[in-house]
C-alpha cells in the first residue's frame, strides 16, 4: 500500500495541474462575467480534437500545436461571448447559463456524430518514455503536462496583474459600471475574458493529448472536476484554482487507489457537494 | 408580465389590510382564473382523449405518446424551475430514482408493478425533498443549484453503475407480462391513455399551484426572496415542497419510461439527456405557465420528426437541433413559445367576449 502511495500521489499531482489549468479558465470567466460556463467541458473536448486533427492531418507535434490552438480557442471564445452568449443575457444570469448549456449540447452531439464514440490517442516518439522520480515511474508527457500547466498558470497570473488588458479585466470584474464610466468597452472585455478562458483550454488540450485519449465524452470527465476545483478554491480566485486543482487531483488518485476506479470518482463529488453546501465561498473565496 | 398578473394582488392580500370590497374583487378574479384554466384543461383533455380516433396510425399514436411523456418531464421541471425559479440541470436524479425503485420492486421484490409505481413516486418525492432540503437550507441558488444537481445526478449514475441491486452497468429488464394489472399494455393505445391520465393530473396540479396561495408565495420567493422572507414567508420550506412535488412527477415519468421500454440502465435514466429534455420542454414552452410544457413538448416532438426526415435518423442531430433551439429561444424569445401564443389566444377570446357582450345588451 505505502509503496503505491507515492506514485499515486505523483499521478494525482500531474492530473491536478491539468485540472488547475482548466479550472483557471473557468474561474476567470466566473470572476469577470459571474457566470458558470457549462460548455467548458465540451469546448475542451473540441480543443483536444483540434490537436488530434492537427497531428493526424499535418503531423504537427502536440506541443507545437500550442501556437495554433491557444489563439484559435481565444478567437472562438471571443466570438461565442460577443455574438451568442452576451446577447442572450437579457439582464438575467439564468439566461447565460442556459445559453452555455445549449452550446455544449450542440458541440457534444456534433462531435458524437462526426467522430463517433471511438476513442483516439496519438502516438509520439516520447509518449512511452518513463521517468524515474524517487522510485516512482511516471510517463514523460505527464511530467511535461505538470510543468506546462504550472507555467501557463504563472503566465496568466502575470498577464492579469501587469498588462493593461489585465487591469481592464480586473476593473470590469470588480465594478462593470465604473469601468464603463472610465471608458472601458465592457462588452469587449467580457469577450476577451471569455476568450482567455478558452485559451486556457487550448493549452490544456495540447498538454493532455500526448498522455490521454480523446472521445466525444471526454469533456464530461473533466468538467465536473473543473467545477469542483473552482468551487473548492473559491469562485474567481486564481490561487484557489491552483491549490484546488492539485488537491482534487490527489483526492481522485487516492480515492481510486482506496475504493477502486469506478467508486473512486465519487470521492471527488463528495468533496464537491460538501464544499458547495458547507463552504460555498471555497478555501480562498471572499463572497458567495 | 401577464402570466403573473394574478400574483401581486394575491400577495397583497396577505401582506396588507385591504378594503373588503377590493378583496372580493380579487377573489372573484382569482376564481375566474381557476375556472378558466379548468375549462381550458378539460377542453384539451377531451381533444386528447378523442385524438386516437382521428390519428389512429401506429406512428401517430407513438408520436403523441412520446410528446405527452416529454410534457410530463417539462411539467415536473416547471414546478421547481418555473414556479420556484430554481434551475436544476440534474432532474434525471428523480427520474432515475423513480425508474429504479419501480424496477427493483418488481424484479428483486417480485411485487406488482402498481406497487412499483407508488414506491417510485414516493421515493422520487422524497429525493426531491432531500435534494431541496440540503440545497436550499444552505442557500444555494442560480448557477450553484444547477451545479449541485448536475453533480448529484452524476453521483447517482456512478452508484447505479457500481452496485449490484441496480444490476450495475448491465441495467435492469422487467418481465414482459402485458395487462393492466402489470401496468403493461399489448398495444400502444394503453400507454397513450396512461400517460394522458398522468399528464392531466400533473397539469391540474400545476394549475392549482399556479393559482393557489402556495403558488403566489412561491412566485414571491422566486421574484424577490428577501422581501418574501420579510413578509413572513418560509422560503426554504416552500422551495423544498416545490422540489418534492417536482421529484414525484419526474419519478412517475421514470416509471412510465420503465414500463414502456421494459429496460433501464444508469446512463439512460441518470444521464444528461433526460435532464435536458425536461428543462427544454419547460423553457421552450414558457417558464411558470401551466400549458407551457405541453406547448414546448409538442414543439420538441415536431422538431424531432423534422430532424429525423432531414438527417435520416442520426440520433445526435435531434439533440443538436434541441441545443440550437435552446440558444435561439433564450436569445430571441426568453419567455418561451406560450408567451408568443398567449396574446393571440387572448385576442381571439377578447373578440368572442365582445360579441357576447353585445349579444347581452
Amino acid at each position: 500500500m505505502s509503496a503505491a502511495l507515492w506514485p499515486a500521489l505523483l499521478n494525482g499531482l500531474t492530473m491536478g495541474a491539468i485540472y488547475a489549468l482548466i479550472a483557471l479558465g473557468l474561474t476567470l470567466i466566473y470572476g469577470v462575467l459571474h457566470i458558470i460556463n457549462f460548455a467548458h467541458g465540451s469546448l475542451l473536448m473540441l480543443a483536444m480534437y483540434g490537436v488530434l486533427l492537427l497531428f493526424e492531418r499535418t503531423g504537427t507535434d502536440p506541443y507545437l500545436a500550442l501556437i495554433v490552438m491557444v489563439p484559435a480557442m481565444f478567437v472562438l471564445g471571443y466570438g461565442l461571448q460577443r455574438f451568442i452568449i452576451g446577447p442572450a443575457r437579457h439582464g438575467r444570469d439564468e439566461n447565460t447559463i442556459l445559453a452555455t448549456l445549449g452550446i455544449s449540447i450542440v458541440i457534444e452531439n456534433l462531435a458524437a456524430w462526426y467522430f463517433k464514440s471511438d476513442t483516439h490517442q496519438i502516438a509520439t516518439a516520447y509518449g512511452d518514455t518513463m521517468v524515474d522520480l524517487a522510485g516512482a515511474l511516471i510517463a514523460l508527457p505527464r511530467l511535461l503536462a505538470l510543468a506546462g500547466a504550472m507555467v501557463s498558470c504563472a503566465l496568466l497570473a502575470l498577464f492579469i496583474r501587469h498588462s493593461d488588458t489585465g487591469r481592464a479585466i480586473r476593473a470590469v470584474a470588480r465594478e462593470p459600471e465604473g469601468a464603463r464610466a472610465v471608458g472601458i468597452d465592457v462588452a469587449h472585455v467580457f469577450a476577451v475574458s471569455f476568450g482567455i478562458g478558452l485559451a486556457c483550454l487550448g493549452a490544456a488540450a495540447c498538454f493532455l493529448l500526448p498522455a490521454f485519449y480523446v472521445s466525444p465524452m471526454v469533456g464530461h470527465s473533466f468538467v465536473l472536476l473543473a467545477f469542483t476545483v473552482v468551487v473548492l478554491g473559491g469562485m474567481g480566485s486564481f490561487t484557489g484554482s491552483l491549490v484546488g486543482g492539485l488537491l482534487i487531483g490527489i483526492v481522485e488518485s487516492l480515492g481510486g487507489l482506496l475504493l477502486g476506479e469506478s467508486l473512486g470518482q465519487i470521492g471527488v463529488f463528495i468533496v464537491f457537494v460538501g464544499v458547495l453546501l458547507f463552504r460555498p465561498t471555497g478555501l480562498f473565496g471572499h463572497h458567495a | 408580465m401577464p402570466e403573473h398578473a394574478a400574483l401581486p394582488p394575491a400577495m397583497a392580500r396577505h401582506a396588507a389590510p385591504v378594503a373588503p370590497g377590493s378583496q372580493c374583487v380579487e377573489l372573484r378574479r382569482l376564481n375566474h382564473a381557476v375556472a378558466r384554466s379548468i375549462r381550458t384543461l378539460s377542453g384539451l383533455g377531451v381533444l386528447f382523449v378523442l385524438a386516437p380516433f382521428v390519428f389512429h396510425g401506429e406512428f401517430q399514436i407513438t408520436f403523441l405518446t412520446l410528446a405527452l411523456y416529454v410534457t410530463l418531464l417539462g411539467v415536473a421541471w416547471n414546478m421547481l424551475g418555473g414556479f420556484a425559479g430554481q434551475y436544476s440541470f440534474g432532474h434525471a436524479i428523480f427520474f432515475g430514482v423513480g425508474a429504479y425503485a419501480a424496477a427493483i420492486v418488481q424484479v428483486q421484490g417480485g411485487l406488482n408493478a402498481w406497487f412499483g409505481w407508488v414506491a417510485g413516486m414516493c421515493l422520487g418525492g422524497l429525493a426531491g425533498a432531500a435534494v431541496g432540503a440540503v440545497s436550499f437550507r444552505y442557500g444555494l441558488r442560480g448557477s450553484y443549484f444547477a451545479l449541485v444537481t448536475l453533480a448529484i445526478a452524476e453521483v447517482c449514475r456512478i452508484i447505479a453503475n457500481s452496485i449490484s441491486i441496480t444490476g450495475a452497468g448491465v441495467g435492469m429488464m422487467i418481465p414482459l407480462q402485458p395487462g393492466l394489472a402489470h401496468l403493461q399494455f399489448a398495444g400502444k393505445l394503453g400507454y397513450y391513455y396512461w400517460i394522458l391520465a398522468m399528464v392531466t393530473v400533473a397539469l391540474a396540479l400545476s394549475s392549482w399551484v399556479r393559482h393557489s396561495r402556495f403558488g403566489a408565495a412561491l412566485a414571491a420567493v422566486r421574484d424577490n426572496e428577501e422581501s418574501a422572507r420579510a413578509l413572513g414567508i418560509d422560503a426554504t420550506a416552500l422551495k423544498v415542497m416545490a422540489s418534492a412535488l417536482s421529484g414525484a412527477l419526474m419519478a412517475s415519468a421514470g416509471v412510465f419510461y420503465l414500463q414502456y421500454f421494459h429496460y433501464i440502465d444508469p446512463t439512460l435514466v441518470f444521464g444528461p439527456a433526460v435532464s435536458v429534455q425536461a428543462l427544454l420542454a419547460a423553457i421552450v414552452g414558457g417558464l411558470g405557465s401551466v400549458l407551457g410544457p405541453l406547448i414546448g413538448a409538442i414543439a420538441l416532438a415536431v422538431l424531432n420528426e423534422i430532424g429525423a426526415h432531414l438527417f435520416g435518423g442520426i440520433p445526435e442531430f435531434s439533440m443538436v437541433l434541441y441545443g440550437i433551439l435552446l440558444i435561439l429561444i433564450v436569445r430571441f424569445m426568453p419567455h418561451g413559445l406560450a408567451r408568443g401564443v398567449a396574446p393571440l389566444v387572448r385576442r381571439l377570446r377578447g373578440a368572442s367576449g365582445r360579441r357576447e357582450d353585445t349579444a347581452g345588451a
